[in-house]
């Protein structure tokens, strides 16, 4: 369903779709994401939000900090340990569906930081679903991979599914 | 008092303590243990070194003087002026414990905590001797040198902070009844995603707050000490994310202390351009986030625009937005790109258009003014004694500047005031960092002006790689280039500090090398890990709400405090 079938409505008023496809064209259309931000990735997603990139083109503006009211966990910055128990809690605490992308390096797989303090990829203890490759990712990166999350939620790939052999 | 003087401290105290011959010039004495506390209390009661900047410790090891094995490092400053002074003192292996000075210095105390977590030195008579970087689950201490760097330990709990709350609340447990406790971060909007602060509430004033920090500790000094001296320029663009060049600049200009090379009139002035656009860069994040945590989010689309402009320069100067990784020992990765003048240009150009704007929005906007005037203020004297640098300690009326007081890179060349708050508020730290981007915008342009031509690595074979044309025409050149690579720049072997006025504040390293071409110790002087260690004497008794607004206004850079 598109915006297409959409406009069309104001003729007849009525459309036949499969509540499925609704739904999926509204999870997709909205993701609310949860942006967990812990270091430079950080700030590289403070620029996806202003301005210039625009988060809201995609419909993914609405941030919320609470994972009661979030369905996409966007992990940007380093994980250490001390801090991995606090994410696994935050990723329980969220209503399914839900989604996450872990941008950078650190979040993908502990970056340059292959020392006693830092978890070497967040998929050790949370499920990923897309990963953003960069030290850290552009703003581009990151507005690709919501968009490709949006065409995942669009072909029904369950969340979480997408995890490679060995991890979590 | 009067003004500080190392010379009148070393006929003072000639016969009881040692002055240790530096390499690099520092001034160092060393203690014994038993005379320590009157030696630092001397430094700071009659010699004018009020500012503890920092406290680390050696482990020696892996050097020739491996006994006793741990060296504990005092760095002090006086809050106005350029003299330092090191005090270092070994404590005893059998015990291996010093007496604290926390009582002394009210930055101690975090100081020693990170000494003890990360080295296992205690601190006799500290009131909370815990962990502050690593988890309370840790076992261990990463900075020894027989540390496994890839020993990883998992945390399966967070720490409850209980401890510390029950000891700030006293009394018996019944009487907590009428006040509630309050955790927030460190997944937190207004926490960054990185610090952690319990509240004891009684009503909507904060009783007590116990911070934690340590959520992003990934381990800067030990990873340092496994590369080159230049493998560890990357890691410094990820400490003060917010400024990654003022933090390339910091370091290398240490390293090029001990190597003993300046470099040269068209690399400073390249350097002074960029350390002021970090410094614009880094307020313009401090001051929008400040502003959207107490509600006024439009300010942060107008400031974030800037910022981006400047990103556009610089990306176009080195391939990168953020991390910028363009400065080198003796120099700078290549010289500027055409373009980069207009570049500028439109900067300063515009830049005074956005902080107009955002000035009209708040300046004389009553719900901000009763936000931020008055909230989370802290006097010169106290801040100094937290080891406060930079904007926040300007805001409480301290003209200290390291552009000023130590001038490097031709700072005092240039017209430029240092901008000075009077009460140390949240008001005050805000608008400090507006001026300052004035200030900043000012040295920037008469820089550009200036641009000495000529070379920008020095003619140095120890740290500067040859041209291309010569490693592929000669061996001479192509072993050379080999070696600087493979083998890595080699500072003498020493211990010595070198700092800058970053961002939010004095931006120190001390070095330790043993002659090799890897660092064998590097320590960063934390410029936000002493100004968050106010937090709780800035927030006890104000609203919970001024505890946002007031952490907004310190700038705590998790990359820079936790390393
Ligand atoms: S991936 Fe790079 S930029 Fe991102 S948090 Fe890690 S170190 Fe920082």
């Amino acid at each position: 369903m598109g915006l297409r079938e959409i406009e069309n409505l104001s003729g007849s008023g009525v459309l036949t779709t499969r509540l499925d496809a609704v739904l999926r064209w509204g999870r997709r259309n909205s993701l609310w994401p949860l942006p967990y931000g812990t270091a430079c990735c950080a700030i590289e997603f403070m620029a996806v939000v202003a301005s210039p990139f625009d988060l809201s083109r995609f419909g993914a503006e609405v941030v919320r900090f609470s994972p009661r009211q979030s369905d996409l966990l966007i992990v940007s910055g380093t994980i250490v340990h001390k801090q991995a128990v606090i994410l696994r809690r935050i990723y329980a605490q969220m209503a399914e569906p839900k989604w996450v992308i872990a941008m950078g390096a650190c979040a993908s797989a502990g970056a340059f930081y292959d020392n006693y303090c830092t978890l070497q990829g967040i998929d050790h203890v949370i499920p990923v679903d897309i990963y953003i490759p960069g030290c850290p990712p552009r703003p581009e990166a990151v507005l690709h991979a919501v968009t490709e999350l949006q065409k995942r939620i669009d072909a029904g790939v369950p969340p979480g599914s997408q995890r490679t052999e060995g991890s979590v | 008092m009067s003004p500080p003087s190392l010379d009148r401290f070393r006929s003072r105290l000639a016969g009881t303590i040692r002055e240790e011959p530096n390499p690099f010039g520092d001034a160092v004495f060393r203690a014994e243990p038993s005379d320590l506390r009157d030696v630092l209390r001397s430094l700071r009661d009659e010699h004018g070194f009020d500012l503890l900047l920092d406290v680390t410790a050696v482990d020696h090891l892996e050097l020739p003087d491996s006994k006793p094995r741990f060296d504990v490092v005092y760095i002090l400053r006086p809050s106005v002026g350029s003299e330092r002074v090191r005090v270092q003192c070994r404590p005893p292996d059998e015990d291996l414990s010093l007496e604290t000075v926390s009582d002394l210095w009210k930055a101690a105390n975090w100081a020693e905590r990170e000494v003890y977590d990360q080295y296992g030195v205690r601190f006799r008579n500290h009131p909370n001797l815990k962990r502050i970087l690593n988890h309370k689950d840790f076992v261990g201490h990463p900075l020894r040198k027989d540390y496994d760097i890839k020993k990883q330990q998992w945390l399966s709990e967070p720490d409850d902070l209980m401890d510390e709350m029950r000891k700030l609340r006293g009394g018996a447990e019944g009487e907590e009844s009428e006040s509630v406790l309050l955790n927030i971060g460190p997944s937190h909007p207004a926490m960054h995603g990185a610090l952690r602060a319990l509240v004891d509430l009684e009503g909507e004033t904060v009783r007590h707050t116990v911070p934690e920090i340590g959520y992003l500790h990934r381990g800067f000094e030990k990873s340092a000490e496994k590369g080159t001296y230049t493998h560890v320029i990357p890691f410094t663009d990820r400490l003060n994310y917010c400024s990654s060049v003022m933090n390339n600049v910091g370091y290398c200009r240490t390293i090029e202390k001990m190597l003993g090379i300046e470099p040269t009139p068209r690399a400073q002035t390249i350097r002074v351009v960029l350390l002021e656009l970090g410094r614009i860069m880094d307020h313009l994040v401090s001051v929008a986030a400040n502003l959207v945590d107490v509600g006024a989010l439009t300010n942060y689309w107008y400031l974030f625009n800037e910022r981006e402009r400047i990103y556009d320069v610089i990306e176009a100067l080195c391939g990168a937005r953020l991390t910028h990784c363009y400065v080198r020992i003796g120099g700078l990765a290549h010289d500027l790109h055409a373009g980069f003048e207009e570049g500028v240009e439109g900067i300063l150009r515009e830049l005074p258009k956005a902080l107009a704007d955002v000035e009209r929005l708040v300046a004389r906007n009553r719900i901000f003014l009763d936000r931020v005037v008055g909230v989370g203020a802290i006097t010169a004297e106290e801040a100094i004694s937290h080891g406060f640098t930079g904007p926040c300690l300007r805001a409480c009326g301290v003209p200290n500047d390291l552009r000023k007081d130590e001038p490097y890179y031709g700072y005092d060349g240039y017209d430029w005031n240092v901008i000075v708050g009077t009460r140390g508020d949240t008001y005050d730290r805000i608008w400090v960092r507006m001026e300052e981007m004035r200030e900043s915008m000012r040295i920037v342009a008469q820089a550009m002006k200036k641009m000495p031509g000529g070379p920008v690595d020095v003619d140095d074979k120890r740290v500067s790689l040859p041209p291309k044309t010569e490693v592929y025409g000669n061996i001479e050149a192509l072993m050379n280039h080999f070696m600087i690579i493979m083998e890595g720049i080699k500072p003498p072997a020493g211990e010595c500090y070198g700092s800058i006025e970053a961002a939010n504040g004095e931006l120190g390293f001390f070095v330790v090398s043993d002659g090799t071409g890897k660092p064998y110790k590097v320590k960063v002087r934390p410029p936000c890990f002493y100004v968050f260690s106010a937090f709780p004497r800035l927030t006890e008794g104000g609203m919970i709400q001024d505890l946002i607004a007031t952490l907004g206004s310190l700038n705590i850079i998790a990359g820079e405090l936790d390393r």
